[in-house]
């Protein structure tokens, strides 16, 4: 590769990834977004100025080594930045998917200043399914230390922190309620986002590492933390997410036709409710109005999903404006590109219908007020705006609250008075002797990398403890 | 996999199953249920665990072949395997000594109050159960209610066993001619609704065991919602029990109906989903 000077690489234009066209893909759950062609991958990769100090890593909740790993991809070296990609996430394939890039890494690009920042989870994802179709990247677990810990939820925190824990040459066991690993990435994004193929590709890696993966195991219900301390296990990392689905607390809730976004996406994604032949239903949209609340990657996820079913018009309903929705703006735009309708300052006062079926709602204007906690300006209704929506389908997406099983099931394990478990940010260290925690169960609600992260830090803290118990017991 | 050790009918379209479910037979209280999935293609239903056994690690359940899920069930043999059992879920029955609790089952429902008739007895109460079914040849349970020390009276439609008529009648008369401290009813809605409106008047505690429609069993996807009191619970996480004065049963029988004609559908077609 002929060395370019940092003018050379500031003029390469920003390559876009393949998108497949919005009129045939609402009609299957394929993916979206295609990937990077080999072509586009070096000459994106060549757009990299190689910054003396970094700021994307800083960017990144688990510490990629971005600024390494891509100049590897402009030489070429796949199977050099497949190696080092798969030390510094566990889950990559699904990161370049997922992961709100503009937000994090790609925030802080230098390039990002003045043009486009170079498009790191694009790489990221092409690295990590180059690795996948060439088994490459593989991790092999160092001596076995003896130690055995056990990991609750199978999702990116508990999947992160079992991945780094048995690459030390821990024992690790993951016990999962559903009856499939993956958490939000098996029941929650749909897989024309993220295909299931490669979040099961990730899983294999990790049992291949030799972690052992129990599901139809709910902790709580089942086996207490204090069971799992008792029998064997010298740490418990719990990592469940944040399960509970919110309502709107409005009258009609309980109609037929109006879901949680967690109910409606977990028939489709984990119980495959598309799919001609699959034993759990969804009702049926062929035709219908659908109205989703919210303005989250589940809104989207849910109103996408409900385009897909053959919903004639979908519509995401937003309390305040699209430049506050916390979805990702990729999948916004994918959305609104698929004829998702999008109405803007609006909020839900009563679902209606007849018989216990949905057959409208009734909602309210909003306009923006005074800034509320989170910097954003709190919606104020609009007196006497109200108007009527005729729809046959509402999905609620308005967000999680921890779930309750562990707080009601594990007296000393403190939580806070919304629920979330209390644990030391820095180390996932719970307020309970040999109890770790990360992910949403601590954050609330928030992202697959952030979760990660969690689960990393989480594996770091678990060792050492692990360790300086060794020396103790060996001095 | 999950091994079935025992499959036997019990009544016409009720089967009962023992599977070897250690985690669950370990863990599992009076008023728990399992989901169980019966292939890799399988819908999650919900089934109360009627006995349970922690030394063998085994569980009974036992099914009425309602519908398509239901029905696979029952036709899977002696020796053969279910894909998912978890749980134990929901809260355990509240066991206390009340005094005389008068325990009404209305087809497999008796199935669902059985084993919290037979803990209650196990503490010191005097346990009347009420059996409802069809005919003499849908009664079950019997045996093990008598072994169990409860009383039993028997409720049949057609008068083939028992008392002609609904469960009500005799719940009534024991109210007229006993002190009934508590009443727990598990069946079909209207029976559950019925024996409601029979002990409001007198304030008796009743506690029904709700069955709405479940998908995951461990308050994640909302669809077990059912009013109580005027508040949302989820019957999952929340339940199966609740205040039978306080629950919406209009409520939760629209919502069971929710995919009645797919449910048809699906039924005729020997196919969960006949085409979409
Ligand atoms: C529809 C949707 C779309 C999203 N899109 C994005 C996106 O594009 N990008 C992004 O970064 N983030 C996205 N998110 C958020 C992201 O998925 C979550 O922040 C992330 O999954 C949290 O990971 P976690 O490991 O903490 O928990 P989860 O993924 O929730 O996993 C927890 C696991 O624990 C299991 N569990 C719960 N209780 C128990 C118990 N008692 N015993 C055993 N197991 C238990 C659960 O079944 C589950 O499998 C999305 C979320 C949703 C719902
Ligand atoms: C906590 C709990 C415990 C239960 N315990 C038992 C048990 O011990 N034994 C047992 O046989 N059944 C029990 N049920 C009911 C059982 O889960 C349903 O009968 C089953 O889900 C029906 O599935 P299916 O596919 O066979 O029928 P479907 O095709 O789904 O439905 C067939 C018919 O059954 C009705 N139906 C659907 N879901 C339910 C439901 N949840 N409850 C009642 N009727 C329903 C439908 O309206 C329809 O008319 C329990 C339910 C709950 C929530
Ligand atoms: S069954 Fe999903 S929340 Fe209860």
């Amino acid at each position: 590769m002929k060395e370019l000077s940092t003018r050379e690489r500031m003029q390469i234009p920003r390559q876009a990834m393949p998108v497949r066209d919005p009129a045939e893909r609402r009609r299957d759950f394929e993916e979206v977004a295609l990937g990077l062609t080999p072509e586009l991958a070096e000459r994106e990769a060549m757009r990299c100025i190689l910054c003396k100090r970094p700021p994307c890593i800083e960017g990144c909740p688990v510490r990629v080594r971005i600024d390494q790993f891509i100049p590897l991809v402009a030489s070429g070296d796949l199977a050099g930045a497949a190696r080092m990609l798969a030390e510094d996430n566990a889950l990559p394939a699904v990161c370049g998917r997922v992961c709100p890039q503009e937000t994090q890494c790609e925030e802080l690009c230098v390039l990002g200043r003045k043009g486009l920042p170079v498009a790191i989870g694009a790489l990221e994802r092409y690295v990590a399914d180059w690795a996948r179709e060439h088994g490459a990247g593989r991790q092999a677990p160092t001596a076995p230390t003896g130690h055995r810990i056990a990991v609750v939820g199978a999702g990116p925190a508990g999947l992160t922190c079992a991945s780094d824990l048995a690459r030390l040459g821990h024992e690790v066991t993951i016990f999962e309620a559903l009856h499939e690993p993956g958490g939000v990435l098996a029941y929650g994004i749909p897989r024309f986002r993220l295909p299931r193929d490669i979040v099961g590709a990730e899983i294999r890696a990790l049992t291949d590492l030799g972690v052992e993966i129990v599901t139809d195991a709910v902790i709580g219900m089942a086996e207490s933390i204090d069971d799992l301390l008792a029998g064997g296990y010298d740490a418990v990392f719990v990592g469940v997410g944040a399960g509970l689905p919110r309502f709107l607390d409005v009258p009609g809730e309980d109609l037929v036709g109006v879901y949680s976004a967690n109910e409606f996406l977990t028939r489709v994604n984990l119980m495959k409710a598309h799919q001609a032949g699959a034993a759990t239903p969804v009702i049926d949209l062929d035709g219908a109005r659908v109205a989703v609340f919210g303005g989250g990657n589940t809104a989207v996820d849910a109103a996408r999903t409900a385009v897909r079913l053959g919903a004639a018009e979908v519509a995401m309903l937003y309390r305040r404006t699209r430049a506050e929705m916390p979805a990702r703006a990729e999948e916004v735009e994918h959305a609104l590109e698929e004829g998702v309708l999008l109405t803007e300052q609006v909020a839900p006062v009563e679902l209606t219908g007849t018989d216990g079926r949905l057959e409208g709602v009734r909602l309210l204007r909003m306009e923006q007020g005074e800034p509320d906690e989170s910097g954003r300006r709190r919606p104020v209704e609009i007196p006497g705006s109200e108007f009527d929506l005729p729809i046959d389908l509402a999905v609620v997406a308005i967000g999680n609250a921890p779930n309750p099983i562990l707080r009601r099931t594990t007296a000393d394990l403190e939580h806070t008075k919304w629920g979330t478990l209390v644990a030391d940010p820095d180390t996932g260290e719970t307020r309970k002797p040999g109890v770790w925690a990360g992910g949403d169960i601590v954050t609330g609600g928030a992202t697959v990398i952030l979760a990660m992260g969690a689960g990393r830090r989480a594996a770091q803290a678990i060792h050492r403890h692990l360790t300086a118990k060794n020396d103790l017991e060996a001095g | 996999m999950f091994s079935v050790l025992d499959t036997r009918p019990v009544a016409p379209g009720v089967t009962r199953l023992e599977i070897a479910a250690p985690r669950v037979a370990r863990f599992w209280k009076p008023g728990q249920f399992v989901i169980v999935r019966v292939d890799g293609e399988g819908e999650r239903i919900p089934l109360t665990v009627v006995d349970a056994d922690p030394a063998a690690g085994h569980i009974t359940l036992i099914v009425q072949a309602v519908g398509y899920t239901t029905r696979r069930l029952s036709q899977v043999p002696t020796g053969g395997e279910i894909a998912d059992v978890v749980g134990p879920l929901g809260r355990p029955s509240e066991i206390e000594a009340f005094g005389h609790v008068a325990v009404v089952g209305g087809g497999v429902g008796t199935a669902v109050a059985f084993p919290t008739a037979r803990a209650l007895q196990g503490a010191g109460n005097r346990v009347t159960v009420i059996v409802g079914a069809r005919t003499a040849a849908h009664v079950i349970l019997a045996d093990e209610i008598r072994d169990a020390g409860c009383d039993l009276i028997v409720a049949t439609e057609d008068g083939s066993a028992g008392v002609k008529g609904l469960v009500t009648g005799p719940l009534e008369e024991l109210i007229e001619a006993d002190i009934v401290d508590r009443v727990i009813a598990a069946g079909p809605i209207p029976m559950m609704r019925a024996v409601a409106e029979t002990t409001r008047s007198g304030a008796i505690p009743t506690m029904v065991s709700l069955n709405p429609i479940m998908v995951d069993g461990t308050g994640m996807c909302g669809g077990c919602r059912v009013r109580v009191g005027g508040e949302m619970k989820f019957a999952c996480v929340d339940g199966p029990d609740f205040d039978a004065h306080l629950v919406d049963f209009d409520g939760l029988a629209r919502r069971n109906r929710t995919y009645l004609e797919f449910e048809r559908a699906a039924l005729e077609a020997d196919m969960p989903m006949a085409a979409r």
